[in-house]
């Protein structure tokens, strides 16, 4: 009984102690905040201020990042700056985050670095991170709790250690009319295992026209259930193993964090590491990508979808404001407003310190920032203004942002859409036209549209400047004085700023991605396109989800699979061709030619009887072409007397001439064709590619097919057996295809006997 | 004796321990943890962080020879504005900075009416004339002050009328009073000093102890209120509710409770199942039940988020409908307070009846609602408005009593237990916040 008691009373001691080191892991929780997106989105506005401090409803995007990391456990934060990395880290330091005592904020600073990806591996090399991190972006907008997400994820790294990242996904229809989720991002398609919760597949940029997706069918095959999910929607909050860094480093090409690293895992079975799902219900996230979502989040935030993180709750860096009733809903007010009597502030409205409101002015769902003066008859719908911001009397502004110290004159409208960048002023009486984004700086011309950096130094000129293509073009781009006056009716009198252009196909995505709400015309057109596709997609999707069997794409890809191959081989073919005529001409050696074609069949991944087929297939062409194509060229190669016939003798070949031609080649490159012909199937192959010649490229040849098939068997290039399978082969085959076997009957009688002899 | 500080300070605040002589920092820290995740504890644990921060102040306040009084009361204010602005809902931050106050000022005037003996009155103040406790000066002033309440004796017309001159005409007669006390008592001078701030780290404590045991003290007196095979009903969970329950339960009494679950935040359920953990006959009913159940009940016994001085309830939304159909079927309705709820302020004031507007993911689930709210798609302004408020206001009328730690009172003499627990010139620490702004 002691005894017993002893080890149990042991077993109790090593449970302990096993789960001591367990304690001790539990190293305080890390966070990697990117305060930058690397994207270009926000331009014009990120060209001078970065992004995460663009303000919210008033509060720099970068507080509400940093309030939830403190606010879920995390005790430190490595803040990743890259463009404009000086205002942020300043921003930083004047602000309250580094004097909070559980809570470490430490910046890291790069100015070369264009990518996500690039910024873990920099991380990772400054070996910083010693555990479990988060990874988040500085524009992410969340109150969920991570305990209950990151004991999952403790969990299942405990069982499996290849499960690297634990992401957190959260359910949100996208509009079946526009295909973009409400943030403005493009739908969003997800397999997810139902049981484990792991992801499986990983798709946001869909091809819609077609309305199908495809699965790799393994996917099938592997997994005992799938679900697929377009109601989700990525938070691009990310809790991550530490070999997640160690992987960027790896795999140096892994630039963005979800087109390359997350596809990337997924497709990558060797290393079998895996990505999980966390989804989160009550509480919210929302990542700012571009101008819809920064509407779509404000207007979360005014309805407290994020609460605490509200205007009227103080979260740091945000002043008291209280609550008012207005109507039925509620506007967050300062405290030290000047409004006049007459004014009406409608509900939803987020008014900032220290801002004036003229008579008779209305305003309705919008943000007005601090100082701002607004002038009597102005209407304001559903529009973000920032700080000090001068709006004169009876200026109308529907749906558009409008950055710090900008001054709009008398009577000027913005239309929905609009962007005006910092300092700009509006003319008087001047129409800015709806999507078009205004700056002080020129629009730098765009060299890659699709991973460039928020980041231009305008002082240091390495961004080039572009001429206006806008509107009106009087200007020439010169910032001279001279322009600066021709640009005066762009804006209005007394207008400063540019009007950018819109990139070619830029107008599609505009209206996407604006603040503005989705224009009811093209509402309407993008419903009445996708009405025949609906319903199939439609169809499509209830008989998923009533027979509960997937309809595998499979079949679709595999279409498309021997489409690209056949079309590889014809490239392949060609290429080959083009070789193999060059090398004719430029008479090179036969050495130097077979290392060519091999070096091609390695690049198009081809069989040796591919490349047989392929240097047969030119050798023929050649032996057509010689007469009249490379005459001359040929006369010192091949000095038959055929050669000299004119060009136009090609229609009209004397069987025997071109009988001759053929045999001439074949002798000279017989090196070449043998060199592919290592066993007896690439030979069988050459027949068929004949066969196949005289049937459709070539019908010069079929009287000839006996006649050349005895030259190529004199010539040692086809064994008899081949030949003799070819015509076994054939034997059941249909009528049609064996008119060259009945050709070449008495050969293939003569190399049968001749066998039977030689046994 | 300041090395005992160390040890009254709250551990879990390393905050508090690392602020040096000036405490502003940490208290920056300390507003920000209040500012949301105390709320999860309920309004008790803030009134003791509260309390114990403002411990911490006085004991790190570096007091002048003259006019000591004045510069604690001046350091709690500014803390006290911090606190109040950083929560403005959450009334109990602002309760016990006023009753902080009030300590320093009955703490002051004891001293002073202590060291002078009841000679200089007249250069003191006029009014402690006739002041009965300028008898027993060897008690302190919280303590006469706590005795009156627990003997529950009124004070009279005449003190509550003199009270009020008196305390608005504080500052002088603390300075004045200092002033005094310097010129006349300088050896005295380091050992009253000492002498004041020990004695409001001591009452302090007490105040500290009474937010503690508050829940025991109202229990105590459940068996009066609670008789055999009645039935109670109540709205939500408060933890004084569930201790008042035990406490009767643990007297022998059979009861029967209903529990209406209190939505959004479905706080009835947890409620039910610790009743039920207990071995209490309960009833769980939706808050629509509510009117077709009252009938059978025999009393309500609620809890409250704030008491108001003029006996208006703060409480989670639902309960006037509670109170309502209470006052319909005539069934007593009672709210159980600990003293750190009474409220001095009255509700008249917008900024007093402020209500959490709390976040509409508790009403319902974004993902199914998504599609309402793509502002994308339509005039861009949302049509659907989610408003999910977490307070009721229940008006005096429909409280029958009020049960605190000192007692049960009617609504209508909440106004005279506030005044012994609050100088009414320190009402105005929100208002001076703003101005200070």
């Amino acid at each position: 009984m002691g005894a017993q008691k002893k080890r149990a009373a042991a077993a109790a001691a090593a449970a302990r102690v096993s789960e001591d080191p367990d304690d001790l892991a539990r190293q305080p929780l890390q966070a990697i905040l990117l305060a930058d997106s690397f994207t270009t989105k926000f331009r014009p506005i990120t060209l001078e201020r970065p992004k995460v401090l663009l303000p919210l409803v008033n509060v720099p995007m970068i507080n509400y990042t940093l309030a939830w990391l403190e606010a879920a456990g995390v005790a430190e934060v490595f803040v990743f700056c890259c463009a404009h990395s000086k205002q942020v880290i300043d921003y930083l330091e004047n602000s309250e985050w580094f004097s909070q005592p559980n809570f470490t904020v430490k910046t890291i600073e790069s100015h070369n670095i264009i990518s996500a990806g690039d910024a873990l591996r920099l991380i990772y090399e400054q070996n910083v991170i010693h555990g479990d991190f988060v990874l988040i972006s500085g524009d992410t907008v969340s109150n969920m709790s991570l305990t209950q997400a990151l004991q999952e994820h403790k969990e299942r790294k405990k069982k499996d250690n290849n499960a690297v990242m634990t992401m957190i996904i959260k359910k949100s229809k996208p509009s079946p009319i526009t295909r973009q989720s409400r943030l403005g991002t493009d739908e969003l398609f997800m397999a997810i295992d139902p049981n484990t919760k792991q992801l499986l597949y990983y798709e946001d940029k869909a091809d819609h026209s077609k309305g199908t997706i495809c699965l790799d069918k393994m996917l099938l095959a592997e997994n005992p259930s799938i679900s697929l999910h377009n109601d989700k929607q990525d938070c691009y909050i990310d809790i991550c193993s530490p070999e997640v860094l160690s992987l960027f480093t790896d795999n140096f090409d892994y630039q963005h964090l979800r087109r390359h690293f997350v596809k990337g895992l997924l497709l990558d079975d060797i290393m079998g590491y895996k990505i999980f799902t966390h989804e989160i219900h009550s509480s919210y996230a929302a990542r700012i990508d571009n101008y819809r979502s920064y509407d779509i989040v404000s207007k979360d935030i005014i309805q407290r979808w994020t609460y605490p993180y509200v205007p009227d709750v103080k979260f740091c860096g945000n002043r008291a404001t209280k609550l008012e009733r207005r109507g039925i809903c509620f506007t967050a007010f300062n405290s030290e407003i000047e409004q006049s009597r007459s004014a009406q502030v409608g509900s939803f409205t987020v008014i900032g310190y220290g801002t004036k409101i003229g008579s008779n002015s209305k305003i309705s769902d919008s943000v007005i920032g601090e100082g701002c003066t607004i002038g009597s008859n102005v209407l304001i719908e559903g529009s973000y203004i920032w700080d000090n911001v001068i709006i004169e009397d009876g200026c109308e502004l529907r749906h558009v942002i409008v950055c710090d110290g900008v001054i709009m004159k008398a009577g000027a409208v913005l239309k929905p859409g609009v962007v005006l960048s910092f300092k700009v002023v509006i003319g008087e009486r001047f129409v800015v036209p709806a999507y078009s984004k205004v700056s002080l700086l020129q629009q730098p011309t765009v060299h890659d549209s699709d991973e460039e950096l928020e980041y231009a130094d305008n002082s240091s000129g390495t961004v080039e400047f572009s001429s206006i293509q806008g509107t009106a073009d009087q200007s020439n781009g010169e910032m001279t004085s001279e322009s600066s006056e021709a640009h005066k009716p762009k804006l209005g009198t007394g207008g400063v700023g540019y009007i950018w252009s819109i990139c070619e196909g830029g107008q599609e995505e505009e209206w996407r991605h604006s603040v503005a709400p989705i224009p009811e015309d093209k509402l309407t057109e993008l419903s009445e396109a996708m009405d025949d596709d609906q319903e199939l997609v439609t169809q499509d999707r209830t008989a998923l989800s009533t027979s509960g069997e997937l309809i595998s794409d499979s079949n679709a890809s595999e279409g498309d699979d021997n489409e690209d191959s056949k079309d590889d081989s014809v490239y392949f073919e060609k290429e080959v061709e083009a070789t193999f005529l060059r090398a004719v001409e430029e008479n090179v050696k036969v050495d130097h030619v077979i290392l060519e074609v091999n070096s091609l069949r390695l690049s198009y991944n081809m069989t040796s009887a591919d490349c047989a087929g392929a240097v047969f297939y030119s050798m023929m062409k050649l032996a057509i072409k010689t007469p009249h194509s490379s005459a001359i060229g040929l006369l010192t190669l091949y000095p038959s007397p055929f050669s000299m016939v004119a060009s136009n003798a090609y229609p009209i070949y004397l069987s025997g001439e071109l009988q001759q031609n053929t045999a001439n080649i074949i002798t000279t490159w017989q090196k070449l064709l043998k060199s592919y012909l290592l066993e007896i199937d690439e030979e069988i192959e050459i027949i068929l590619k004949f066969e196949e010649m005289c049937l459709e490229s070539a019908k010069e040849f079929s009287p000839l097919f006996a006649r050349i098939l005895h030259i190529l068997y004199d010539k040692d290039i086809l064994q008899e057996d081949a030949i003799l399978r070819w015509a076994d082969e054939k034997e059941g085959a249909d009528e049609s295809d064996k008119v060259f076997v009945r050709q070449s009957e008495k050969f293939i009688q003569w190399l049968r006997e001749a066998s039977e002899e030689e046994d | 004796m300041n090395t005992d500080d160390s040890s009254w300070w709250p551990m879990g605040d390393g905050v508090l321990c690392n602020a040096a002589s000036q405490t502003y920092p940490s208290c920056n820290t300390f507003t920000h943890a209040l500012s949301f995740f105390n709320k999860i504890e309920g309004s008790q644990a803030t009134a003791r962080q509260t309390a114990e921060l403002l411990r911490s102040v006085i004991s790190q306040q570096r007091v002048p020879y003259t006019n000591q009084a004045g510069a604690l009361i001046d350091a709690v204010k500014a803390i006290g504005e911090q606190l109040i602005a950083a929560n403005p809902v959450e009334l109990a931050v602002g309760n016990i900075v006023r009753r902080v106050l009030h300590i320093i000022r009955e703490e002051d005037l004891s001293l002073t009416t202590a060291a002078i003996g009841g000679l200089n009155l007249s250069a003191v103040s006029d009014d402690e004339n006739d002041d009965d406790r300028d008898g027993d000066s060897t008690l302190s002033a919280a303590a006469v002050a706590a005795a009156a309440r627990s003997t529950l004796r009124p004070p009279s017309l005449q003190t509550l009328l003199e009270d009020t001159p008196v305390s608005a005409a504080v500052p002088q007669t603390s300075s004045s009073g200092g002033d005094s006390e310097g010129k006349s008592k300088s050896a005295d001078k380091s050992s009253r000093s000492r002498k004041l701030k020990h004695d409001v780290i001591e009452a302090v404590n007490e105040l500290i102890q009474d937010i503690v045991t508050c829940h025991e003290q109202i229990a105590e007196q459940a068996v009066e209120h609670i008789h055999q095979n009645e039935v109670i009903l109540t709205l939500g969970s408060s933890r004084t509710v569930l201790e008042f329950l035990f406490a009767a339960k643990e007297k022998k009494r059979s009861f029967r409770v209903f529990v209406a679950e209190g939505a959004p935040r479905y706080q009835g359920h947890l409620l039910a199942k610790e009743l039920v953990a207990r071995g209490l006959q309960t009833t769980l009913i939706t808050d629509s039940a509510v009117f077709a159940m009252i009938s059978r009940v025999n009393m309500v016994i609620v809890g409250a988020h704030a008491v108001m001085a003029n006996g208006g309830v703060i409480a989670p939304v639902g309960m006037n409908l509670v109170a309502l159909a209470a006052q319909k079927h005539a069934v007593p309705f009672v709210v159980l307070a600990g003293s750190h709820k009474l409220c001095p302020l009255y509700p008249h004031n917008p900024e007093v009846l402020l209500n959490e507007l709390r976040s509409p993911s508790e009403l319902l689930d974004f993902g199914e609602f998504s599609d309402c709210m793509d502002f994308g798609s339509g005039s861009g302004s949302p049509l659907l408005h989610v408003v999910n408020p977490a307070f009721d206001y229940v008006p005096p009328k429909l409280v029958s009593l009020f049960i605190t730690d000192a007692g049960g009172h009617n609504p209508s003499y909440m106004y005279r237990l506030i005044a012994d627990y609050y100088s009414a010139d320190d009402l105005v620490v929100q208002r001076r916040a703003t101005a200070g702004n």
